[in-house]
Parts: structure tokens; C-alpha cells; sequence
């Protein structure tokens, strides 16, 4: 009895998902839109310059929030990739494949910007130090889910050796996040922290968090979006995918679940 | 329900024993994972002055002295506990500056001074606008709130 108890819960989980990731996404993706015009905005125009640093600081607006979303991807990856490998929930695994691209691109844009700010600043685009080379490593363990994933045909196999490699990496999030306080680092420490007041004045502070805001909002619009798809391909022979699009025949030019288009026109 | 339970308690005690080892590891290395080293170890003896090593600390109020026509500086690097004279050939970046933090990459000779090939700029992690750092040092205060004198600590 269990047994079908499961096969329908897993089933009905990405089933039931499907439609309301569709209804989240507008409440993800306008708010993120607007927030990210008004952020860039207040950050890039309206924020006065820095005592030290000039206009150059005005990086941060762009960096700190990417390296914020980079290590929150992360462990929304390296999450659903255990509840996948402890209760084989699809849509866990479904979850787990589309944070990796996303958050793979926000630890490269944190690196980006970060080597961009460095070289005018510091006076070098790169050092090896705790802090960009732990980040350094998160990118790599990006790529190596991905890559892992791709290079196993069974969608399951696939899942499961991809969600251990991700929460074998989780252990460098932590480290990420702590490396500019146990060792002496280049990178400077953190400025925003939960447990002191933000070493940062209030007019530079607001936008940023609004920045950092819309760039969570903005990572949970395209987590849908990938979400979506990655439904649409795992379930693509399901009943209930050929019946949603079934009852909708103006969608003629939407993918056909059985791969003959227009068959639903 | 048993197996699953099983592997949860796996996955648990999997991370659990993984990160301990991380630990282990980076306390172990910890001496190779700090990127640079302070006036105060190398007057502990506790780096290997006959190899290159890096060097940080603040650069000392009034140390800096260039020498016309070239790109020599010299100037000294302190942790306000011990100091060490630097010499530098070179393009020094735009935040270096008396007061604030520095990375040298060199050698130290046997009379104690340093002579760099990089200097890098450390940042600290405060942002303000120039009107709230004139404010504050006009009462007397560094950007974290701190006396701005540090020579006036004990």
C-alpha cells in the first residue's frame, strides 16, 4: 500500500507544483524588477561616493549581492539534493538541477565584479587568498554537479551522485563565509552581519539591501521558470501534462508532451 | 521507512564526520591558509625570513618618504605592536595611503628591512560618505567608532 501511497505522492508533488510555480513566478520576477531599477538607481546615481574609495565602491551594489545569492543557491541545491537522496522526491531533484546553472552564474558574477573592483583598489585582479579562493572553489563544485549530472544517462543515478557531490561542497559554504574572519585575507571583512550593526552608512545601506532583495527575488523568479521545465521534461509522458495542455488548444505552439506538434490543436 | 530513516542518519552523521575533518584540515593548515603575516610574527620568529613571505599591517602615520623623480617609496609597516621599514619600487594602488592597511610581497634582509616587489591595498569593511568621515574625525573617532589615535592605547 505504501508503496503506491509513494508513486502517487512523487507524482502528484511535481504534478501539483507545476501550476503554482506558474502562479509564483509574476510575484517573484515584477517585484525583482522593480526593485532591481530602483536599487541600481538609488546605488549607481543617487548614493553619495565613498570617503576612500570614490565611485569605485559602487561595485558593491552588484558584487555583494551576487555573492550572497551564490552561497544561498548553493544551499538550496545541496537541501534538495539530500531530501532527493534520503526521500527520492522528483521535484527535490528537479530543484536541485536548476538552482546549479543559477547560482553557478551568481559565483561568477560575484567573481567578476570582485576582480574588476580589485584591480584599481587592492592593486591586483586576483590573490589567493581564504576568501576568493574558497568562493573560487564554490564555482568549481557549480560546474562539477553540473558536469556529473550530465555525464550520467539515468536521470536517477544522475540525481543521486549530483546531490552528494553538492552537499559534500555544502562544507564550503561555511568556510566561505568565515574565511575573512579566521584567517588574515585580503578581502576585507564583512560589512553587513547579522550579529553587529553594518559597518556602512544608511544612504549606501538601504540600496544595497534592496539590491539584494531583488536579487533574491530574482533568483527564485528564474528557479520557476527553470522548475517549469525541468517538469515539462521529466513528466513529459505523464497523463496529466497531455491533459493540461489538452484543454488549452490556443496553445498550439507550446511543446506538445508527446512531441507531435499540434496534435492538441 | 526503515531505510530511509537509515540513510538520513547516514547523511547526518556523513556531514557531521565531514566536517569535522574540515576542521582539522584548515586548523592544521591554518598557518598556510592566512594570506599574509604580521610585524608581530616576525618578531615572534614565527616566519621563515629566508623565504619570501607576505607581509601586512597598517602603514604608519608620517612613514612614507618618496624619493623625487623615481617610483622608490619606503615607509614603515605596523600592527601598533611592532614595526618593520619597507622598501618599494613600484605603482602603489589607489586606496594606499598613511592610516590604511597594506599587503607587501618580499624579502626581509638581514638588517630588518623589508623590501617589497607588490604592494597590495587592504580595505577595511567600512563605507561612508566623505561628509560622515570628516564628522567623525573631527570628533575624534575612526570609521568603526574607535579612538583614532591608536598610539593612545594601551
Amino acid at each position: 500500500m505504501s508503496v503506491i501511497k509513494e508513486y502517487w505522492h512523487k507524482l502528484s508533488s511535481a504534478k501539483h507544483f507545476y501550476p503554482i510555480a506558474g502562479a509564483l513566478l509574476p510575484w517573484f520576477l515584477i517585484p525583482a524588477l522593480l526593485m532591481l531599477i530602483w536599487g541600481s538607481w538609488q546605488g549607481l546615481v543617487v548614493a553619495p561616493a565613498d570617503y576612500q574609495q570614490g565611485d569605485s565602491y559602487r561595485i558593491i551594489f552588484v558584487h555583494v549581492p551576487a555573492a550572497w545569492l551564490s552561497m544561498m543557491a548553493y544551499m538550496v541545491m545541496a537541501i534538495n539534493g539530500a531530501i532527493y537522496l534520503v526521500w527520492k522526491i522528483k521535484l527535490a531533484d528537479i530543484v536541485a538541477e536548476s538552482a546549479a546553472p543559477i547560482g553557478a552564474s551568481f559565483t561568477f558574477l560575484a567573481l567578476a565584479t570582485g576582480s574588476l573592483w580589485g584591480k584599481p583598489m587592492w592593486g591586483t585582479w586576483w590573490v589567493w587568498d581564504a576568501r576568493l579562493t574558497s568562493e573560487l572553489v564554490l564555482l568549481f563544485l557549480y560546474l562539477g554537479t553540473i558536469a556529473l549530472r550530465g555525464a550520467i544517462d539515468d536521470r536517477q543515478r544522475a540525481g543521486r551522485a549530483a546531490g552528494l557531490l553538492g552537499l559534500v561542497g555544502a562544507i564550503n559554504v561555511p568556510i566561505i563565509h568565515f574565511s575573512v574572519e579566521w584567517w588574515e585575507t585580503l578581502h576585507q571583512p564583512a560589512t553587513v552581519s547579522k550579529f553587529s550593526a553594518p559597518s556602512m552608512h544608511s544612504s549606501m545601506l538601504t540600496p544595497l539591501l534592496v539590491m539584494a532583495l531583488a536579487f533574491t527575488l530574482f533568483f527564485f523568479a528564474v528557479l520557476m521558470v527553470k522548475i517549469r521545465a525541468g517538469i515539462l521534461e521529466q513528466e513529459r509522458h505523464s497523463r496529466w501534462l497531455s491533459a493540461l495542455y489538452a484543454e488549452a488548444p490556443e496553445t498550439t505552439t507550446t511543446y506538445s508532451p508527446e512531441g507531435e506538434p499540434g496534435r492538441n490543436g | 521507512m526503515k531505510k530511509r530513516h537509515r540513510k538520513l542518519l547516514f547523511i547526518v552523521i556523513g556531514m557531521a564526520g565531514l566536517a569535522a575533518a574540515a576542521a582539522l584540515v584548515l586548523n592544521a593548515f591554518s598557518s598556510n591558509l592566512v594570506y599574509f603575516r604580521s610585524p608581530s610574527d616576525v618578531a615572534a620568529g614565527k616566519v621563515n625570513t629566508d623565504n619570501p613571505f607576505r607581509l601586512g599591517g597598517m602603514v604608519r602615520e608620517g612613514s612614507v618618504v618618496r624619493v623625487p623623480g623615481t617610483l622608490k617609496v619606503s615607509f614603515v609597516v605596523t600592527d601598533y605592536e611592532q614595526d618593520v621599514a619597507i622598501h618599494y619600487d613600484g605603482v602603489l594602488p589607489d586606496l594606499f595611503r598613511e592610516g590604511q592597511g597594506v599587503v607587501t610581497e618580499g624579502r626581509l634582509d638581514a638588517e630588518g628591512v623589508f623590501t617589497a616587489h607588490t604592494v597590495l591595498a587592504k580595505h577595511d569593511e567600512n563605507y561612508m560618505p566623505p561628509e560622515v568621515a570628516d564628522a567623525l574625525e573631527k570628533a575624534g573617532k575612526s570609521a568603526d567608532g574607535s579612538d583614532l589615535s591608536p598610539s593612545a592605547t594601551p
